[in-house]
Parts: C-alpha cells; structure tokens; sequence
C-alpha cells in the first residue's frame, strides 16, 4: 500500500512536470499545425532567463518567473513576425528542418555564451525545502508545479474554448481563408498564439528545470518525452495532453518502483498501445 | 619599376630563408596528439584536457626536457569509436606524433589499442575509467583511476564503520555496473549486507522514486555512482529533499561531488561521504602549484580530476620524452614509464610496471564550506591503492 500511494504521488509530481513542459507544444503543435521542434529551446530560454534574473540580479523567484516568461514570450512573438511566420505555409519536412536547425543554433549560443554546466534557478526559501505528508516527504517545489499545472490546464482550455481569441485562433487553423475573409486580423492570431506557446513553453522550463536541469542540450534532450505527450494526447487538445501526461508520468513512476531494470520501456511501449488504441488523442473516440 | 623588383626579391630571399630555417626546428619539436571531446555535451572534458597539459608545458618554461612541444587537438565529440579510431589513425600516419594523450570514454580507448600497438606510441589515459583498457595494449598508460581503485577502500571502511546493511544505486551502464560489482564483492567479503541492487536507467530525470525505494529498504547506507552533470545534481537533490539523510541513510560515492559539479550541488552536498584519488582541496605545494598554474593558463579550468590526469599524464609523457632524447622510441619510452613515481597534485604517486595503472592514495572526503565556496575536505587518507579491478582477476 505504501508503494501504491508512493507511485501515485511521484506520478503525479512527474506527470505534471511533462504538463507544464508539453502544454505550449500542445498550441503550436497541436492547434496551429505547425511543426514546432524548437519548443525545447524556448522552454531552455526561459529557464536561463529565470537562473540568470535569480542568481546574477538577485531577483526574487516570484518577481523573475513572470518576467522570464514575458521575456520569451515577446522574444518569440519577434521571431514569428520576422522568420517563422514564413513556414505556415511550407512542407511539413521543411518545418521540421528549420526548428531543429534553430534548436542547434540555440545550443551552440547558450554553449558558448554560458558554458557547458547546469544552471541553476535559486529557489525562494518557502519552495526549497520539503513538505511533510505524515507518511512521507515531497519537494515543496512539486507542488507548486502541480498547482500551476492545473491553473494552466484549466487557463488555457478556457482560453481556447470560450474566448474571442480561441475562437479566433480555431477559425484560423481551421480555414485561414474565410477567417480572414470575415474581418478576423489572422496575423495577429498567429503571432499571439505562438507567443503564448512559447510563453509557456518558458513557464515549462522554468517550473520543470527541478526535474529536467537546464543546459545547452536541454533543447533536444527532453524535446522525445514532450512530442511523446502531445502525440497521446491528441492534437490541439489540452484536456488531452493533461490527462496524457498523467497516464504517462504514472506509468514510468511506477516501473521506476517496480521494474527499474527495464529503463523507459514501458513507457514507450505504453505510448505505442495508445497510439494504437486512440490514434487521434487519448480522449477523442 | 626596379626598387619594387628589388623589394621582391628581398621577400623571396627573406621567405626561402625561413624555410630554409624551417625544417630543423620542426625535426626537434615533440609531437603530442590529445585526442578527447571538444564539442558537444562532454566539452568541459576537452577543455580541462587542453588546459591541463598547456599548463605543465608552461610551468616547466616552455619546453620539455629541451624539446618543444607541440599539441594536436583531435575532437571525438560522445562515445564514438569508429570516429575516434580514425582521428587517430592519421594522427599517427598523416601528422606523425609521437605520443598520444586523452581519452574520456573507455569504447574510445579500446578502438585505437590496436594502432598504437602496431604503430609503438605510448598513449597516455587521462580518463577513461574501466580497469581492463591496459590490457588492451602494452603502449597504454593510465594516470586517472579505476572504480575499482576507489570503490574497494570505501567498501573497507565501510564494514569497520559498522555498516551492516547497505543499498547499492548505480546508473545503469558500464561504469555503473564495474562499481557495483566492486563494491558489492567487498563489501560481501568484508561480512556485510548489500539488501538491494538498484540500477537507475541512464535517461532518468526524476530519482524521487528511486531514492524512496531506498529509504524503504532498511538499509544503513546507500552506495552510489551516477554520469557527471545533470544525474548528480538530480541525484543528490532527491536524496535531500525525501530526508534520507534525516532519517539517518549515510551517502556514500566517489565522483558525485567532483569539483565541477561541487558548487551547483549547494548546500545539499554538505556531509556527503565520498571516496576518491583527488580533491582540488588536497593541501600540499604541489597542489598549489598546480591549480597556479592552471588558473594562469585558463581562469575558468577546475582543479578537479580531469584536469589533474591531464596534468600528470604530461608528467609522464615529459619524463618519455627525456628517457628518449626526443627521438621515437616506444619500448625504450614505455621502459621508462613503467617505473616512473613522482609527487603528484594528488599526493605521492607511481605507475605499476605489470598494469601501467597509476598506483595513488585514496583519500575519505566529506563536502564543507570553505569560505564561499564547497570543497571535497580530506578526513583520512587509505594509502597506496593499485587496481583492484585488474588484481582480482
């Protein structure tokens, strides 16, 4: 029993973490249909950003979070008015090849402008140390990131689903040609939705960088377990990616206990056996 | 018309004297090919390479034994040894060195034993870890360690500290795999209990569950070894904030607190016990000198155990290049070596004449504040320690 509620806990610390991170990937991706493979690098952004506000300005963490995901935000929103938003319209293939060669070029400008080593994010004293749960301890850190989660969760399928903006945004993937047609400003669509993907993509980084430390590679090292959480959950849905995630932490949580020599297996094989059981998400039948 | 013939010809003259001048000075430089990644995710290991050996050169005033030095870099990136054979290859052929240094991953060291026995080079290891590479061939020298060479004298000291029962978590891969066995078998022989083999996948991110499974365990100590970099700091994150050391579950590891991980662990790392042939922190002139020298060469190297095996591996390869007067001479350079003992940064040293494996102290650290910074404080010195790993067999 004890092990039960231990996996259930970490699973969902972990599940969480591969929310925070996926969740911008699940808009650029998923409901923009673009094929976003520098999601990575702008969660990395973000995250430097954090360490850097934290440790070099001694910024507070609360004051250097927000900033640092206004900051990526507004970066991104840049790049997508001057490059990016020239790809919509390409080859999926093209896509792929200009976000991970943007990815490279990321990885060697943090290489050679922060160095190789990990950086750190210096954590407020009410986050670093550990909660007490009677039974046993967690890192406060977690469950912030739980809680942020499921604000973003709960944040962004509304974003989607009742706002002027979501329905903008789902007119204009959906038929970009009658959407513009009936007076609604496309461009500005675009560029804000990619510049909140990225935004949380940063959020991601920032929150997730306990689990999945920061450094140069960071960009392509996570960039699987995220396309991996978006593919089951199903595109564009955020409901999907959450509960995706959480399916997934849980199952790698538990080989973890049980099955350690067994590495990631199960959780690839269970990414296989969903995608074959519900090819278009998780909880689209 | 004619002074600017005449000046081209005084250029012509000018040129064909230097080259002319060329050929003896480059006959009496001693090349040395260090080969080791200098891109990539392992880049900090080039980079400690390169400063370790320019380092020496410089503090001994340039030249070695008389000769000039000159290095050629060759860049493996990962474990690559189809790659690394290459480089070598026409190290050895196309730029003719005399000596080779580096190697961090042990595929990489393996692929070139062939042609530096072939080719009689001497190579010296300044990493790369698993005890049976010099066996491989009889131009290998090593002057880093063995987690054999660490791991037995921790498991020793553990039994007398009357550690009965203990947790082994390792990454699993090669060098995870060699410290669990060499822990495992003396600690077993030493009549303690290993309760559990935890071997930890090498994409793991969150060691949460891991380190609950080993305070579930029961055991009094938990011995470990994790990959450099992001594990590590994972790692001994986890074992801090789930309280293992609150509820009494002693670390113990060898190169989870190396100086280059040291100051991101924080405060989390203080009180961690490990066992290792080398802390930036070791007080003796030599050791100053050393991390001087560094320091000149390049501010931002780290006194830590890559620099050092760069650093003494030089050592070696300035005491070859002396037995041999310059010239290349394999048997009569590796005759020398064999019997070579010095007082290293790390304290008083030798090379094994059988293994080629450096013999060095052993040294219990625990991790303090010295000031701002961490440090690997040495509270007790094991001695002189060969390779187990090649002595059991």
């Amino acid at each position: 029993v004890n092990t039960l509620t231990n996996i259930l806990i970490d699973g969902l610390a972990y599940g969480m973490v591969l929310f925070v991170i996926a969740v911008g990937l699940s808009i650029t991706l998923g409901l923009m249909r673009f094929v976003n493979l520098s999601h990575g690098a702008f969660a990395m952004l973000g995250g430097y950003c954090a360490a850097l506000l934290t440790r070099e300005a001694q910024w507070s963490f609360w004051l250097a979070m927000p900033m640092a995901v206004v900051a990526t935000g507004l970066f991104a929103a840049v790049l997508e008015a001057l490059v990016l938003r020239h790809l919509y319209r390409r080859k999926e293939l093209e896509q792929v090849l200009f976000t991970i060669g943007l990815s490279f070029v990321v990885i060697a400008a943090t290489n050679a402008l922060a160095g190789p080593q990990v950086q750190l994010i210096t954590l407020p004293p009410l986050l670093s140390g550990s909660v007490d749960l009677g039974f046993r301890t967690l890192p406060a850190q977690r469950l912030l990131v739980i809680g942020a989660g499921l604000l973003v969760a709960a944040g962004a399928a509304w974003a989607v689903a009742c706002t002027r903006f979501g329905i903008w945004l789902r007119a204009a993937v959906d038929h970009s040609g009658t959407a513009s047609a009936l007076g609604i400003p496309i461009r500005l669509v675009q560029c804000g939705s990619f510049a909140a993907g990225a935004a949380l993509a940063a959020l991601g980084g920032i929150l997730g960088a306990e689990l999945m430390p920061l450094e140069p590679y960071y960009a392509l090292k996570y960039l699987v377990l995220v396309l991996v959480v978006v593919a089951v959950g199903g595109m564009g849905s955020i409901t999907g990616s959450l509960a995706a995630a959480l399916l997934l932490g849980l199952i790698e949580t538990a080989s973890k206990y049980l099955a350690s020599d067994w590495g990631s297996l199960f959780f690839f094989v269970a990414m296989a056996a969903l995608l074959a059981w519900r090819p278009r998400g998780l909880l689209v039948r | 018309m004619q002074s600017v013939r005449r000046a081209l010809t005084v250029a012509a003259l000018a040129t064909a004297g230097a080259f002319a001048a060329a050929p003896p000075a480059l006959a009496q430089a001693v090349k040395v090919g260090i080969v080791g990644p200098f891109s990539g995710p392992f880049a900090h290991y080039g980079t400690l390479f390169k400063a370790g050996v320019e380092a020496y050169v410089a503090s001994e005033g340039g030249k070695l034994a008389g000769k000039t030095v000159e290095f050629v870099y060759r860049d493996t990136g990962g474990p690559n040894p189809g790659q690394t054979k290459t480089l070598v290859q026409e190290l050895i052929v196309k730029d003719k060195v005399d000596y080779l240094g580096g190697f961090v991953f042990t595929p990489n060291a393996l692929a070139v034993a062939p042609l530096i026995q072939q080719s009689q080079t001497p190579t010296v290891i300044f990493n790369a870890a698993t005890s049976s590479i010099t066996e491989k061939s009889e131009y290998f020298i090593r002057t880093s360690y063995t987690l054999w060479q660490v791991t037995v004298p921790l498991a020793q000291w553990a039994a007398q500290q009357n550690l009965k029962k203990v947790v082994i978590a390792v990454t699993d891969y090669g060098p995870g795999l060699d410290a669990e066995t060499a822990f495992k078998t003396e600690f077993t022989k030493q009549g303690g209990t290993v309760v559990e083999s935890i071997r930890m996948p090498i994409a793991t991110t969150d060691f949460g569950p891991f380190v609950q499974r080993i305070k579930a365990s029961g055991a009094q100590a938990v011995y470990t070894f994790l990959p450099g970099g992001p594990p590590n700091l994972g790692f001994v994150k986890a074992y801090n904030e789930n309280g293992l050391a609150k509820a009494g579950i002693q670390f113990l590891g060898t190169a989870e607190t190396d100086e280059f991980d040291l100051q991101k662990l924080g405060d989390a790392a203080l009180g961690l016990t490990t066992a290792f042939h080398y802390s930036g922190a070791h007080d003796s002139a030599v050791n100053r000198k050393f991390i001087e020298a560094l320091k000149k060469r390049d501010p931002n190297a780290v006194a830590n155990y890559a620099s050092v095996g760069a650093w003494d591996g030089m050592h070696v390869i300035h005491k070859m290049i002396e037995a041999t007067g310059g010239q290349k001479d394999g048997l009569k350079a590796l005759a020398a070596a064999r019997t070579l003992q010095w007082e290293s940064p790390r304290g008083a040293v030798r090379i094994d004449p059988k293994t080629r494996h450096i013999v060095q102290n052993v040294y219990l650290r625990k991790v303090e504040r010295a000031g701002a910074l961490l440090v690997n404080k040495e509270v007790q010195s094991f001695g002189p320690q060969t390779d187990h790993g090649l002595d059991a067999k």
